[in-house]
């Protein structure tokens, strides 16, 4: 007899949190924000500081324990370009396209990087060494263009220079 | 807390205040050029020197010439040193003792700082924001203790309309009538949320003043909750602010410990938490009704108004929605009266408005100048001008719901009547100059991606209009246009604008409408001869008549 599909799945999700460290702390995290589903995008961002990405696994989990359509969780995990569905590369390389950079040439470096690496913004190289970004803007308009490297926010930036902290990961 | 507590804190913080004090800029601008690194080093240095008990190295929030950065300075002596580096930054120290510093100086009395009027940056650069006593010591929180000890939430409400304040977030709604209608709407429960989801590319005021001084903003949110009867706050941070989330979280976790928030605040009935809500990279979040949807942790689409939030926002209940730069504003008004605050600024504009002046202009940085100065005053004396020698062709504010003002106008006064007259709006606070190197389709086209990005799809105007709208002006770009792309973009605007379901929609056009209203000829040096013919020769289509009409 097959059991039925609810009390499978609870086993299932179940199996998560026993085996893999990642899924305890998620739990402790959900458990924190009392199962509230209104503490959705904060859940999804916890998950994706553990996990790098949201993989879809995840996402059915954190639907299991906040009682949530799957639907709605993909829903908003889609909606909001923080959120990424694809494993991303040892180093992620965000070029600020806002306003301020733009007009001082952001696009330049974008394209120089997009060229050296052979890989459009929102890609990852094949061998998974390099993610490149862009970002709406971070904020950074008076020490402009700016490039987040790693998660560093560099100054007035060119191609040269980042073309240089690029080939600088690819030696290390 | 009481307020004898609350001055015996500031009491004991200047009395360990040392002789001399080093302002060490701590903001997201100047620690992305190392100017954690700097501190260290000065603080090294001072230990070296042996000099502990006369110098202060203190961490501070914006200190505005972000250009320059990191910046250091030496109070009271008023020095002000630029791009400090680690290397250098010793020498500041031997310089106190009769050395040389070796970093570049800054007159701190030159026009970029002098024509400056401090409201909402009055701290920022002097306090260290990660320190509530740092905060209490510059008169911080007596605003609140006035309102809650001395003063009936109607009082609050009044005090605020009379001041004139108006909404900083872009539309520049009256703040005093907002508070009253919330306060007027019935129901047991209601909230008060800080929109900090400063969305606009080219704009960087709420983060320095959410990085610079948090606890204003708290303390203006909860004189707000006090005027309109709510006990739960939230703050809807941008999470490309990771700095402004730190310093926020601190400064809630402080004033929690003081009493500060929390139940009975000042001894009195009054509740009120703070909860942080971190976005996640939308820009329509920043409409009221999407960033409801988003801190309910929905996907950040809007809905249409009226029910207004103030009368049904955040699960139903009467919400007010102030912008960050707006709550800043509340407890100096408070502290100092209406009458202070409406003194500054022009008849219908009160107060100042921060601006964040960047793109191709000298002086980067953080700017706060009363309502109707001149635009000129702004980018020629503060800014310096464009840089390497070049002409300003255009500043744009507003963002990409603004417009490009063109430099034949610089001589308006910067206020929100002014500003819509020539097709741009206030907005947040975004000023990008441009020189003329820039190409004005371009900057419409660079806007008009960002509005087809961040459209969130929900209404059809706004999802398929700013698309095509963006077509056409590749293929103006691309010399591929003739006269009938432009007349038919035209039309686009007018109908996106008129249609679309929310201020994302509605404004999407106007990067475009600016442009073609100041720089028709740049778009139509890149048309291309129409194979029909002009316009007017068009042939039209036969209009039906009785007989044309088939027979059925």
């Amino acid at each position: 007899m097959i059991a039925p599909a609810k009390t499978r799945t609870t086993d299932h999700f179940m199996q998560h949190a026993a085996g893999d460290k990642r899924y305890k702390i998620l739990e402790a995290h959900i458990k924190k924000s009392q199962y509230q589903q209104d503490a959705l995008i904060e859940v999804l961002h916890k998950a994706q500081e553990l996990f790098g990405y949201l993989e879809d696994e995840v996402l059915r989990y954190v639907a299991w324990q906040l009682k949530l359509p799957a639907s709605r969780v993909y829903g908003v995990a889609t909606f909001y370009h923080f959120f990424t569905l694809k494993p991303q590369g040892a180093h992620t390389c965000v070029v600020c396209l806002g306003t301020a950079c733009y007009v001082k040439g952001a696009n330049h470096i974008l394209t120089a990087v997009e060229e050296h690496a052979g890989i459009k913004a929102g890609g990852t190289t094949e061998d998974s060494q390099l993610s490149l970004l862009t970002a709406r803007c971070i904020g950074a308009c008076g020490i402009a263009p700016a490039v987040v490297y790693d998660g560093t926010v560099t100054p007035r930036q060119t191609a040269e220079t980042a073309l240089e902290q690029i080939r600088k990961w690819v030696a290390s | 807390m009481n307020q004898l507590e609350l001055q015996q804190i500031k009491d004991r913080e200047l009395a360990a205040r040392k002789k001399i004090v080093l302002r060490c800029c701590m903001a997201a601008g100047c620690t992305s050029s190392d100017s954690k690194g700097v501190k260290e080093c000065l603080e090294r240095a001072v230990a070296e020197a042996g000099l502990q008990n006369e110098v202060e190295v203190r961490g501070v929030g914006c200190m505005k010439l972000c250009c320059a950065g990191p910046l250091v300075q030496v109070d009271p002596a008023e020095t002000l040193f630029a791009n400090v580096t680690a290397e250098t930054a010793p020498s500041i120290i031997a310089a106190l003792k009769g050395g040389t510093a070796k970093p570049e100086q800054v007159d701190p009395r030159s026009s970029f700082f002098t024509l400056q009027k401090s409201v909402v940056l009055a701290n920022s650069g002097i306090i260290d924001p990660e320190r509530i006593e740092s905060y209490i010591a510059a008169d911080g929180y007596t605003a609140l203790l006035n309102a809650l000890t001395a003063q009936d939430p109607k009082s609050v409400v009044e005090t605020i309309v009379s001041s004139g304040l108006r909404g900083r977030g872009g539309a520049g709604f009256p703040t005093g009538l907002k508070w009253g209608t919330v306060a007027k709407s019935p129901g047991a429960r209601k909230y008060v949320v800080c929109n900090a989801d400063e969305g606009d590319p080219g704009a960087f005021m709420d983060r320095s003043v959410l990085e610079s001084d948090p606890h204003a903003v708290l303390e203006g949110m909860a004189i707000a909750a006090y005027a309109v009867g709510a006990d739960q706050g939230f703050i809807y941070v941008r999470a490309e602010y990771p700095l402004a989330i730190s310093r926020l979280r601190t400064a809630i976790k402080h004033a929690k410990n003081l009493g500060l928030l929390g139940s009975g605040i000042f001894d009195s009935p009054f509740n009120f938490n703070i909860d942080l809500r971190i976005g996640a990279g939308a820009f329509v979040c920043g409409e009221e009704t999407a960033l409801m949807a988003s801190i309910e942790g929905k996907r950040g689409t809007p809905r249409p108004r009226p029910p207004f939030p103030a009368e049904s926002g955040l699960w139903g209940c009467p919400t007010l929605i102030n912008n960050v730069e707006t709550l800043a504003n509340i407890a100096p008004i408070i502290r100092n009266g209406a009458a202070w605050f409406s003194d500054i600024g022009t008849l219908r504009s009160k107060g100042t408005k921060v601006f964040a002046l960047a793109g191709k202009i000298k002086n980067t940085g953080l700017i706060e100048v009363p309502m109707g100065t001149p635009l000129r005053t702004i980018v020629e004396d503060m800014g310096g001008g464009a840089p390497d020698g070049r002409d300003i062709k255009a500043v744009q504010t507003g963002g990409p719901s603004g417009g490009c003002i063109p430099s034949q106008h610089l001589d308006i006064p910067v206020d929100y009547e002014s500003l819509s007259t020539l097709g741009s709006i206030m907005g947040s606070g975004g000023m990008i100059v441009m020189d003329d190197s820039t190409h004005m389709v371009d900057v419409a086209r660079f806007f008009m991606e960002f509005c087809m990005d961040e459209s969130c799809g929900k209404c059809i105007p706004c999802r398929a209009g700013t698309v095509q709208m963006h077509h056409l002006l590749e293929k103006i770009l691309a010399r591929k246009a003739t006269v009938r792309d432009l007349a038919k973009l035209e039309d686009l605007c007018d109908m996106v604008r008129s249609t679309s379901l929310c201020g994302l929609g509605q404004t999407a056009p106007n990067p475009v409408t600016s442009t073609l209203r100041f720089f028709r000829h740049e778009y139509e040096a890149l048309l291309q001869p129409d194979p029909y013919g002009p316009r007017a020769a068009a042939p039209e289509p036969e209009p039906l008549t009785e007989t044309a009409a088939p027979a059925n």
